[in-house]
C-alpha cells in the first residue's frame, strides 16, 4: 500500500515535469553570458581573416536579435502567462523606440543638413520655429530613460485599465490591442504628430558621446542588449516564481474563478501588462541605435503579429522557448528575406498555421518530450534487463 | 508608481466585520432579475442566521444558481437588497470583494485551476492580503504550510498534492474545490451541489464535514439529492419559480401542501 | 438616355461630325448648298444677313457649320471655292472634311486654303444665332445646356434672345431656368426697384452665377454714406445670400449623409461575412480580408478575360467572385479551422497566417503593383439634383446592392433549412447534432457563405480603391469593430453599426481632415467596446456568457 503512494508521487513528480515546463534560470543566464563573452573575443582579438572573427555586421545583428528576444520575453510574459494575446505590443516597443530615437534625434545638434541647433531636420523642413512641448527636455539621458518605460507604461496602463476593467478579454481583447497599434501607426505617420511622419527619425550621430558608425560602440550596444536581456529574464523570472505568477496562471485558466477566490484579476492583468510593455519599451530603445531608425512602419500589425510567431515557435509558458523562438525566427526571416524575399511570407503563414496546429507548445514543449522518450527507453531496456 | 494603484490594499469594506447582532448574516430582500423578459427572480426574500447550515432545495430554473451569482456579485439583481450582516451592501461589491469580506462559493461545475497543483490551488485560496505587491514577494509562513497540510488531510488529497489540479478525477475536484473554501475561512459557505458525483462513501464525509463547518460558518448548501439533504438539513427553503416557496424542517416541508404540489409532488409521483 | 444626348453634343461641338441622318429635305439641302457657295464672296459687311439666312436652312449640317465658322475653322479651298472644315494636323498639312457631305478630303498645305472671314460682332451674332438654334431644340437637356450656357456669361444680348423664346418653351425646368437668367440680366443692369424684384425672384436659386452676381453687387455698395436705396438694397442683398447659404449648407448635409452612407454600405459589406463567420459561429478569422481581396481580384481577372464586355464585368464578377472566396472559405474552415475549435486565439494566429500566404500568394501571381480595375459606363457619371447637389452613380448602386446583399442574407438565415441549421449548431452545437444536424457540414457552408460575401464585397471595393495585396488588410480592423460594435451574432446590429460609423467618419472629415476622422473613430469604437463589452445590441442571458 505505502508503496504503491510513493510510486504515485514519484510518477506525479515525473508528471509534473513534463507538464509544466521549468526554466532552468542559471542555464539560459549562462548561454547568455557566454555568448556574450564569445562575441566579443571574436570581434576584438580575432583578426578578419581569421575564421574565429566576428564581423561588425555581424554584431549589430545579434543585437538587434537580442532585442527581438527581449521583446519576446515581454510577449510572453502576458499571453503565455497570464494569456493575454496582444496584438499590439509592436506599439510599446516603438514608443520606446521614438523616447530613444528623441534623444539621438537632439545629439545631432547642428550637424543635421540645416545646421539648426535646437531643431531637428523635419521640424526646419517643416518651417517650424520651435521645439514642441512634449520634446521638451528631449536631450537629458535622464527624461530619455524615463519615456522609455513611461511611454509604453503608461499607454498600457490606461489602455489596460479600459479594458481589462470592463472585462474585455480573449479574441476581443486582441483585436482592440491591433486597433492600438493601426491607430497609433497613423497617427504618427502624420506630420502634425512632431515625430517626423513618414520618415521617422534617422540620421542619428551618436549616443552618449560615442559615434554610432563606431564599431566598438556597437560592440558596446550588443552587449547592453545582452545584460538587459539577462536582468529581464531574471525579473521574468522572478516573476513567474512568485506567487504572483501562480495567480496570473490561475487567471489565464479561469479568470472568473480568480474572483471568487477574491483576487482582482484586472489588478494584476494591468500590473503584467505594464510591466510587459515596459519591457517591450526597453527593447525598442535598444534597438533603435542598432538599425539607425525609427519611423511609424514599426506600429504595423503586421510587426506585433510577428512576435507572437515568435512566442508561438519558441512556446509560450516558458521563457526561454521566448528567446529561442525569436532568435530562430528572426534569423530564418534574415536568411530568407537575403535569399528569396517572396518566399518569407510564405514561410512565416505557413509557420503560423503548422505551429498552432502541430506544435501548440513549441520548441520548448517538444524538448521535454524528447528527454520523456529517452527516460521511456530507459526504463525498457532496464525493465528488459 | 502606476502599479501600486493597481495592487489595491484591502477595501473598508473589509475591515468591517459583518454586524450580525440580529443573528441573521445574510439578508435578500426583495430581489428581481430578468432575462429578456424571463423572471429569473421574483420578489424573492431570504434570510440565512449566522451560523446555520440552510439547504436550498427547487426544480430546475427555481433560481437557485442565480441566487448563489446574485449574492456572489456575478449578476447584478434588476432591483431589491442583498446585505452582509446589517450593514454591508453586497450589490456595491464585485466579485472578489464580496469573497474578501468573507463569502465563500462552490460551485455547481467543479472550477479548480487545472494548470496549477492541488496545494497551489489551496495555497491561493487561503485567506489574507490578495494584492499584488503581496503577491509578487510572498512566501509561505510555516503557519500558513501546516495550514494547507490539514486541509489535504481533511480532503484526502495529501498523496496529490503536487498533482495539476486538472487531471484529478470529478469527484476528487470536488473535494479540491471545498479545500479551496476551507482555505478561505469564509463566514458564509455558498455550496452548490456539493456531492454530484461522489461515491456513497465520500457524500457521507461530504455530510460530515459540511454539519462540522456550521456553528463557526454559515452554510448555505443546494442540493438535488434529497438523501442528502434529510441526512445534514435542520432548515430547508423551497424555491419556486424565482420566489421562495416555503421555509421549515424538512419534516415540515414534506408536509407541506405547496410544496406537495409544486416540487416533491413532482419528484415523488 | 440623358448621357447619349449629351455625347451627341459633345460630337456636335467639337466637330467631330458623326454619322447624321440621310437627308431627304433635297430642296434644303441645295438651298443650303447654295448658300454655301455664297460664303467665300461675301463681304464681311453682308455676312450677318447671308449667316441668318444659313441658319434657317435647319439642316442636320448646318449648326456644325455655324460652329465651324465661330471656332474659325471653315475655311474653302482656294481653287474651287470649296467650302471645308479644316483642322492643322502635325505635320503642317490640313485635314479637310467637306461641311456638307462629310467626306473627307486629301489633306493640303495652308496655303492652298483661305479661311471664310468673320469679326468680333459676326461672332457674337454667330454665337446667338447658335443659342437660338439649341434653345429651340427638340431636345430639352440641349435647351437646358444652352441656357445654363446663357446663365455663366449673361448678356443683354442673352436676355433679348430668351425675352423673345420664353413664351414658346414649354418645359417648367428650362422655363425656370430662363427665368432665373432673365432675373440675373435684371440684378446686372436693371434700375434699383428692378433689382429688387428680380433678387425676390433669385431668392434661394443655388445657381453658383447667382450667388457671385450679388457677392459682387454685395461688394461693390460703397462700405459708408449709403443712400436709403442703397440700404434697401444691401438688406435685400444679404437676406438673398443668406438664404442661398442656408440651402446650401443643408444640400451640403445631405451630401454628407450620401457619402456616410455609402462609405457606411462599403464598411457593411465588409463586415456582414465577418457577422457571419465570426458573430454566428463564433470562429475569428484573420484572413476575412484577404477573402476580400480574392473577389476584387476575380474582378480584375474577369475584366482581363472579356475585354469585350466590360459593361457586364460586374455583373459576372459578383457570382464568380463569391464562389471563389466561398471556395476558399471552405477550403480553409476543412483545412485549418475546424482542427482548432474551441481555442479562439489559436484560431486567431492561424488565420492570419493563412491571410499572409494569400497575400504573398496574390503577389507573386499579380505583381505587388495595384491592378486596374475598370468602371463599366454605367457606374459613372452622376444624378444631378440641382445646381449644387448631385448624386454619383457608383455610390448610389453601392448603397443600393448592400441592402440587397443584407436583405438576401436575412433571407437566407430566417427562411431557410441552411439557416434554420446554422443558427441551432450556432447556440447549441450538441443538441444540433443529436437532431442528426450535420454539423461539420453546416459550419463548412456557413463559412463558406461568409467568405463569399466577403467576395462579394471585393467586387465592390474594386470600383472604389485600388486592387493590390494589401487591399484586404485595410479592412479587417474595420470589419471587426463594426461587427463587435453592433453586437456580436446581430446582423441588424452590424448594420447599425456600419451605417452609424460611415456617418460618422464623413460628418468629421470636413473638422478634421480624413486620418483624424479615421484616428478618433478608431479611437472612439475601442472606448465604446470597453463601456459596453458587448456592442449596441447585446445578446442577454445566462448562456450569453
Amino acid at each position: 500500500m505505502n508503496t504503491s503512494i510513493n510510486q504515485d508521487i514519484n510518477q506525479n513528480n515525473q508528471q509534473q515535469s513534463l507538464f509544466r515546463s521549468r526554466d532552468p534560470l542559471h542555464l539560459t543566464i549562462g548561454l547568455l553570458f557566454i555568448t556574450t563573452i564569445l562575441v566579443t573575443i571574436g570581434n576584438l582579438i580575432f583578426a578578419e581573416s581569421s575564421a574565429f572573427h566576428v564581423s561588425d555586421y555581424t554584431v549589430s545583428l545579434l543585437g538587434k536579435y537580442l532585442c527581438y528576444a527581449l521583446l519576446a520575453l515581454a510577449v510572453d510574459l502576458v499571453w503565455g502567462y497570464c494569456g493575454i494575446l496582444s496584438l499590439g505590443h509592436g506599439a510599446f516597443f516603438t514608443l520606446g523606440g521614438y523616447a530613444m530615437g528623441m534623444y539621438l534625434m537632439r545629439q545631432i545638434g547642428d550637424r543635421g543638413v540645416y545646421g539648426n541647433p535646437d531643431l531637428p531636420d523635419f521640424m526646419v523642413f517643416l518651417n517650424w520655429t520651435e521645439l514642441p512641448w512634449f520634446w521638451a527636455g528631449s536631450n537629458s539621458v535622464i527624461w530619455m530613460v524615463c519615456m522609455v518605460f513611461l511611454g509604453p507604461g503608461l499607454l498600457a496602463f490606461i489602455f489596460g485599465s479600459l479594458a481589462f476593467r470592463s472585462r474585455v478579454s480573449g479574441v476581443y481583447l486582441s483585436i482592440m490591442t491591433q486597433a492600438m497599434t493601426y491607430a497609433l501607426m497613423l497617427a504618427f505617420f502624420r506630420n502634425e504628430m512632431g515625430f517626423g511622419g513618414n520618415n521617422g527619425l534617422t540620421d542619428f550621430k551618436e549616443i552618449f558621446g560615442f559615434s554610432l558608425q563606431s564599431p566598438s560602440t556597437k560592440l558596446g550596444l550588443f552587449i547592453a542588449t545582452a545584460i538587459a536581456l539577462a536582468l529581464a529574464y531574471c525579473a521574468c523570472h522572478f516573476i513567474v516564481k512568485s506567487k504572483m505568477g501562480r495567480v496570473v496562471t490561475a487567471i489565464r485558466d479561469s479568470e472568473s474563478r480568480v474572483r471568487f477566490v477574491g483576487y482582482k484579476p484586472e489588478h494584476y492583468k494591468v500590473w503584467i501588462f505594464v510591466v510587459s510593455a515596459m519591457l517591450a519599451g526597453l527593447a525598442g530603445a535598444l534597438y533603435v541605435p542598432q538599425v539607425g531608425i525609427i519611423n511609424p512602419g514599426e506600429f504595423s500589425p503586421l510587426n506585433s503579429i510577428e512576435m507572437v510567431i515568435w512566442v508561438a515557435v519558441g512556446g509560450r509558458n516558458s521563457l526561454y522557448g521566448a528567446i529561442i523562438g525569436a532568435i530562430i525566427v528572426s534569423y530564418a526571416k534574415t536568411r530568407f528575406t537575403a535569399i528569396m524575399p517572396e518566399a518569407w511570407l510564405f514561410a512565416l503563414g505557413g509557420l503560423f498555421v503548422l505551429v498552432t496546429l502541430l506544435l501548440p507548445k513549441g520548441i520548448a514543449g517538444l524538448l521535454p518530450s524528447i528527454k520523456q522518450k529517452f527516460a521511456n527507453t530507459a526504463d525498457s531496456v532496464e525493465a528488459k534487463s | 508608481m502606476t502599479a501600486n494603484k493597481a495592487g489595491s490594499p484591502l477595501t473598508a469594506h473589509e475591515n468591517i466585520v459583518p454586524d450580525t447582532r440580529h443573528g441573521v448574516i445574510l439578508y435578500v430582500e426583495d430581489v428581481n432579475l430578468s432575462f429578456d423578459g424571463f423572471k429569473a427572480l421574483n420578489n424573492l426574500n431570504l434570510y440565512i442566521n449566522d451560523g446555520e447550515l440552510r439547504c436550498l432545495i427547487g426544480a430546475n430554473g427555481a433560481g437557485k444558481t442565480t441566487l448563489m451569482d446574485v449574492i456572489t456579485g456575478k449578476i447584478r439583481p434588476d432591483t431589491g437588497k442583498v446585505n452582509f450582516g446589517q450593514q454591508i451592501d453586497l450589490l456595491q461589491l464585485d466579485e472578489s470583494e464580496i469573497a474578501r469580506a468573507g463569502i465563500g462559493r462552490k460551485f455547481q461545475k467543479p472550477t479548480v485551476f487545472e494548470e496549477l497543483s492541488v496545494f497551489e490551488n489551496i495555497e491561493l485560496s487561503l485567506k489574507g492580503d490578495k494584492g499584488i505587491w503581496t503577491a509578487l514577494f510572498h512566501k509561505l509562513s510555516g503557519e500558513q504550510e501546516d495550514r494547507i497540510g490539514e486541509i489535504l488531510h481533511t480532503i484526502g488529497l495529501v498523496a496529490e498534492c503536487h498533482y495539476p489540479a486538472g487531471r484529478l478525477s470529478h469527484g476528487q475536484k470536488q473535494w479540491l474545490e471545498i479545500g479551496m473554501l476551507l482555505a478561505a475561512e469564509p463566514r458564509v459557505l455558498l455550496v452548490d451541489e456539493p456531492v454530484a458525483g461522489m461515491t456513497g462513501q465520500e457524500t457521507e464525509r461530504t455530510a460530515e464535514l459540511l454539519t462540522s463547518l456550521a456553528g463557526e460558518h454559515s452554510v448555505v448548501v443546494v442540493e438535488h439529492d434529497m438523501a442528502f439533504v434529510r441526512s445534514i438539513a435542520r432548515k430547508v427553503s423551497v424555491l419556486h419559480q424565482g420566489s421562495v416557496l416555503a421555509e421549515g424542517t424538512m419534516s415540515e416541508i414534506q408536509a407541506n401542501p405547496d410544496v406537495i404540489r409544486v416540487y416533491l409532488g413532482e419528484e415523488q409521483g | 438616355m440623358h448621357r447619349i444626348y449629351l455625347l451627341l453634343l459633345l460630337i456636335f461641338i467639337s466637330g467631330q461630325s458623326a454619322a447624321l441622318q440621310p437627308d431627304s429635305d433635297t430642296q434644303s439641302n441645295s438651298q443650303l448648298s447654295g448658300l454655301l457657295n455664297q460664303l467665300p464672296k461675301t463681304k464681311l459687311r453682308k455676312m450677318a444677313p447671308l449667316i441668318e439666312k444659313i441658319s434657317q436652312t435647319k439642316q442636320p449640317q448646318t449648326r456644325a457649320i455655324l460652329q465651324f465658322m465661330l471656332d474659325g475653322e471653315l475655311y474653302y479651298l482656294r481653287a474651287n471655292k470649296q467650302v471645308v472644315h479644316a483642322q492643322s494636323t502635325e505635320n503642317n498639312l490640313y485635314e479637310l472634311t467637306d461641311v456638307l457631305t462629310q467626306e473627307s478630303l486629301t489633306p493640303v498645305k495652308k496655303s492652298r486654303l483661305s479661311k471664310v472671314k468673320t469679326n468680333n460682332r459676326l461672332r457674337s451674332t454667330l454665337r446667338n444665332i447658335l443659342a437660338k438654334i439649341d434653345l429651340t431644340d427638340d431636345d430639352k437637356q440641349i435647351r437646358l445646356q444652352a441656357v445654363q450656357q446663357l446663365l455663366s456669361s449673361p448678356s443683354k444680348q442673352s436676355a433679348a434672345i430668351i425675352t423673345e423664346l420664353i413664351d414658346d418653351e414649354t418645359d417648367q425646368d428650362v422655363r425656370a431656368l430662363m427665368a432665373t437668367t432673365l432675373a440675373l440680366q435684371q440684378l446686372k443692369s436693371g434700375s434699383s426697384d428692378e433689382k429688387l424684384i428680380a433678387l425676390e425672384q433669385l431668392s434661394g436659386s443655388l445657381e453658383p452665377t447667382v450667388k457671385n452676381e450679388i457677392v459682387s453687387l454685395l461688394e461693390n455698395l460703397p462700405n459708408k454714406d449709403l443712400t436709403a436705396e442703397q440700404q434697401i438694397l444691401k438688406s435685400q442683398l444679404t437676406n438673398a445670400l443668406d438664404e442661398i447659404d442656408n440651402r446650401a449648407s443643408f444640400y451640403s448635409a445631405i451630401e454628407t449623409v450620401f457619402f456616410g452612407l455609402s462609405l457606411g454600405s462599403v464598411l457593411l459589406l465588409a463586415a456582414i461575412g465577418l457577422a457571419i463567420t465570426f458573430g454566428v459561429m463564433g470562429v475569428i478569422n484573420m484572413a476575412h480580408g484577404e477573402m476580400i481581396m480574392l473577389g476584387a481580384y476575380t474582378t480584375y481577372v474577369i475584366q482581363l478575360a472579356f475585354p469585350s464586355m466590360i459593361e457586364y464585368s460586374l455583373l459576372i464578377a459578383v457570382p464568380a467572385a463569391f464562389l471563389v472566396s466561398g471556395f476558399v472559405g471552405i477550403l480553409i474552415e476543412r483545412g485549418v479551422i475546424r482542427f482548432l475549435k474551441g481555442r479562439p486565439l489559436e484560431t486567431l494566429l492561424a488565420t492570419f497566417g493563412i491571410s499572409l500566404v494569400l497575400q504573398q500568394l496574390v503577389r507573386t501571381i499579380f505583381s505587388p503593383l495595384n491592378r486596374q480595375v475598370v468602371s463599366p459606363e454605367w457606374m459613372s457619371g452622376s444624378w444631378q439634383i440641382n445646381p449644387i447637389f448631385s448624386l454619383t452613380y457608383n455610390r448610389l448602386y453601392i448603397i443600393l446592392f448592400s441592402i440587397f446583399v443584407f436583405v438576401s442574407l436575412l433571407m437566407i438565415l430566417k427562411k431557410t433549412s441552411l439557416g434554420l441549421h446554422v443558427r441551432a449548431v450556432s447556440q447549441n452545437r450538441d443538441m444540433a447534432r443529436a437532431l442528426s444536424i450535420k454539423s461539420d457540414w453546416v459550419d463548412a457552408i456557413t463559412f463558406g457563405l461568409g467568405s463569399g460575401i466577403a467576395g462579394v464585397a471585393g467586387v465592390v471595393l474594386s470600383q472604389l480603391t485600388n486592387v493590390g495585396p494589401n487591399l484586404g488588410q485595410a479592412y479587417i480592423i474595420d470589419s471587426f469593430l463594426v461587427v463587435v460594435f453592433g453586437g456580436v451574432g446581430n446582423l441588424w446590429g452590424t448594420l447599425v453599426a456600419a451605417m452609424s460609423l460611415g456617418l460618422t467618419n464623413k460628418f468629421l472629415e470636413p473638422l478634421t481632415g480624413s486620418v483624424l476622422a479615421n484616428i478618433i473613430v478608431l479611437v472612439g469604437l475601442v472606448l465604446f467596446i470597453q463601456k459596453r463589452p458587448k456592442g449596441l445590441f447585446p445578446q442577454k442571458g445566462r448562456s450569453a456568457d
